[in-house]
């Protein structure tokens, strides 16, 4: 259970695979123009991740070590064109707006490094489990930008909706009484934002080890 | 052969049969997937049209009029264009042209244009674009109410020197921060509407055809 639970903080938290592990940054930026696009990405990513780690961890017996990595990408590239078929055909709205970033899913090293390092060697409970941290750890990121951007950039949030919820969902969407600064919206927003998100994390991190540290150091003090 | 050289026939058995496996996976998905597929983007297809013009004012099956012209000077791109014929009771009623304005800020911008028989546009569509968030994207209704301006335009109304934006001294509204983009629609749609007028008994030369009766 603990081990669990380290799983799941190590992903969406303390290795992070945006903000920590710099890794798929390619559609993160791209994609991350509302906070909906963001969260629609996350969730494909997640389910990407989700079932190349469980087919990866079923094969895992079955893996000769020399071709693996070629395995890994066939895997992935199989599934993320599975995921791209089935959502155009049932979620064809939402594929209209994330079509070109679908694709995008299969150099998101973010799954390969979760194949290579969690699912080849572990059982399926785990690899299931690692690929859900990461898949969340990436997903609040894409939706923190997301929203952020929208916000300062065009200045509504959770438009779109509707083409995640159905047409009643519409009504959630907020709009501000500005219309935004356009750089936000903008590729350069999305590196502002992002190095924005790094920074936050990296205070939080720093300034928990440094209590973490001051815990440990408290005692050889008073003892010296 | 040396242990620690890795074996070549072992690693090409299981990735030729992962990748058998995964041939027969994306197969299936597809097979399962692509009526669905096609019948979405037909689906969405006559939503667009409808979006340029009314549902009720035809009755033959739109999709099916299809057909390609190519006019790289009126109609933007040296590619074919489709346009869709709609008619009632065998008479023309419209065309919808899938024009091209080729000189967008960011390159060329999709557009369908409605034009009802009597040489008058029923409405007009940006359907891609890439023009400046912010700026150039008020060509688009999602934006901006700006491309419902053409609504009942003709080449007579406004006068054919008339067909530019108010910046450029005609009759169209201009948007702010951007001049490119809306030229570009404007100069697409009257091309459009000049081609139209040139072709028109050609276009609906089966015009009796297209009926589903």
């Amino acid at each position: 259970m603990n081990e669990a639970r380290a799983i799941l903080v190590d992903g969406a938290w303390r290795n992070n695979p945006a903000l920590v592990q710099l890794l798929g940054l390619c559609p993160l930026l791209a994609i991350t123009t509302t906070l909906v696009n963001g969260l629609a990405l996350g969730l494909a990513t997640t389910a990407v991740l989700v079932a190349t780690n469980i087919t990866v961890s079923l094969i895992r017996g079955a893996l000769v070590p020399a071709a693996r990595i070629v395995t890994f990408v066939l895997v992935i590239a199989s599934l993320v064109t599975i995921v791209d078929l089935l959502s155009d055909a049932f979620l064809h709205d939402l594929h209209q707006t994330l079509g070109l970033f679908i694709p995008l899913i299969v150099t998101n090293c973010a799954i390969l490094a979760q194949a290579e390092l969690v699912a080849s060697r572990r059982t399926i409970g785990i690899a299931v489990l690692g690929g859900l941290s990461t898949g969340i750890g990436f997903m609040a990121v894409l939706v923190t930008l997301g929203a952020i951007r929208e916000l300062v950039g065009q200045g509504t949030l959770m438009s779109g909706l509707d083409q995640l919820f159905g047409s009643n969902a519409a009504g959630f969407q907020l709009d501000l009484p500005f219309d935004g600064i356009l750089v936000a919206a903008l590729p350069p927003g999305a590196f502002f934002g992002l190095a924005f998100l790094i920074a936050v994390k990296n205070h939080f991190s720093a300034r928990n080890n440094e209590t973490k540290d001051e815990r440990i150091a408290e005692p050889r003090e008073t003892s010296s | 052969m040396d242990e620690t050289e890795p074996k070549i026939l072992p690693a090409v058995l299981s990735v030729a049969a992962i990748a058998t496996v995964a041939a027969f996976l994306v197969t299936g998905s597809y097979e399962l997937s692509h009526e669905r597929i096609e019948a979405n983007r037909q689906e969405r297809l006559l939503q667009s049209l409808h979006e340029v013009l009314d549902s009720s004012s035809y009755d033959n099956d739109l999709t099916a009029s299809r057909i390609s012209v190519v006019d790289a000077e009126l109609l933007g791109t040296a590619e074919p264009v489709d346009v869709y014929r709609a008619t009632r009771n065998g008479q023309p009623v419209a065309a919808i042209f899938a024009s091209v304005a080729p000189r967008g800020y960011n390159g060329p911008i999709d557009l369908l244009i409605g034009i009802s028989a009597d040489m008058t546009v029923t409405s007009v569509r940006v359907t891609n674009h890439r023009e400046t968030p912010g700026l150039g994207d008020a060509i688009d209704l999602g934006k901006s109410s700006w491309i419902l301006g053409f609504d009942g335009a003709s080449l007579s109304a406004p006068e054919l020197a008339d067909w530019s934006v108010q910046a450029d001294g005609g009759e169209f509204d201009s948007i702010t921060g951007a001049t490119v983009s809306p030229r570009a629609v404007v100069k697409s749609v009257r091309d459009t509407l000049i081609y139209f007028e040139r072709n028109r008994e050609a276009l609906f030369s089966n015009a009796a055809d297209l009926t589903d009766e």
